[in-house]
């Protein structure tokens, strides 16, 4: 291994040197440093995202879940019903026609809890999904897609004639 | 106690289709009962497919989505009779999973 590291000297230099401080800071164990840099990444764990399921509005989850907003794109097809007869049962399909997606997430910004259903995608996985949601009453429905860091979306109206989450 | 879990898996060339459908009541915590006390919330937070011990889709979920959940989804690399587990826990803590086959 340190052969094959050692082969392209000038080029890599800087590399290296990365390389090797971090090296040294694995073995010396810069024990805060290394936790921050794990917990960033080890988001593979089947874990419920509580508090963007806890928020209100549109803004507020997005930011709890993601950190940040979308910006629309039509690679996002989100196939909803135009009527939804019964708010308690709405077909929602979503479709990501970009590469690397690896989240989905479908909001509601009229029910109590913004954000309906959060879906980790693999690499392997098709970045789709179809499910059934609850709507209390008429609104948009919110689809995004996290894909190299970005957030994409589409947004379509759903008028509901009976609601969803009320007695 | 019966399985809640159904699920279809179709393996149609490389890629595989997983439909599912589970049973849980998926209460909101929003409707009321018949002597009008407000059922508390009771759904479905978390479930995971996985594929030959590789986790091929996980759905994280709120009160939103609706009794007895139906979820369809694709992958790629699963072949005919491969063994596909479907797993979920809800927020009570209750769990249920089944060893299913693609077909």
């Amino acid at each position: 291994m340190s052969e094959k590291m050692a082969a392209p000297q000038p080029v890599n230099a800087e590399r290296r040197l990365i390389l090797k401080s971090l090296t040294f800071a694995g073995v010396a164990g810069f024990g805060l440093t290394g936790g921050g840099v794990w917990s960033a990444f080890a988001d593979d764990a089947p874990t419920w995202p509580h508090d963007a399921f806890k928020q209100k509005n549109l803004d507020a989850a997005l930011k709890a879940l993601y950190g940040k907003g979308f910006e629309a794109s039509d690679k996002i097809a989100l196939d909803v019903p135009e009527i939804a007869e019964n708010g308690a049962v709405v077909p929602v399909s979503i479709t990501a026609s970009l590469p690397g997606v690896t989240s989905l997430a479908i909001l509601i910004p009229v029910n109590p809890f913004t954000l309906a259903a959060y879906y980790k995608v693999p690499a392997g996985t098709d970045a789709a999904v179809s499910c059934r949601l609850k709507m209390a009453k008429t609104s948009k429905v919110i689809a995004v897609a996290e894909a190299g860091g970005k957030l994409y979306g589409a947004s379509k109206d759903v008028k509901v004639t009976l609601g969803g989450c009320g007695g | 106690m019966p399985n809640t879990i159904r699920v279809r898996a179709v393996a149609n060339g490389d890629t595989v289709e997983v439909q599912s459908l589970i049973q849980h009541p998926m209460d909101s915590g929003f409707v009321k009962d018949k002597k009008g006390n407000l059922i508390p919330p009771h759904y479905i937070e978390v479930v995971t497919f996985e594929h030959a011990g590789k986790v091929v889709f996980s759905a994280f979920w709120g009160p939103a989505v609706s009794k007895d959940p139906y979820i369809k989804f694709s992958f790629k690399g699963g072949k005919k009779g491969d063994p596909l587990k479907i797993s979920w826990v809800d927020n009570e803590g209750q769990k249920d999973s089944l060893d299913g086959k693609i077909l």
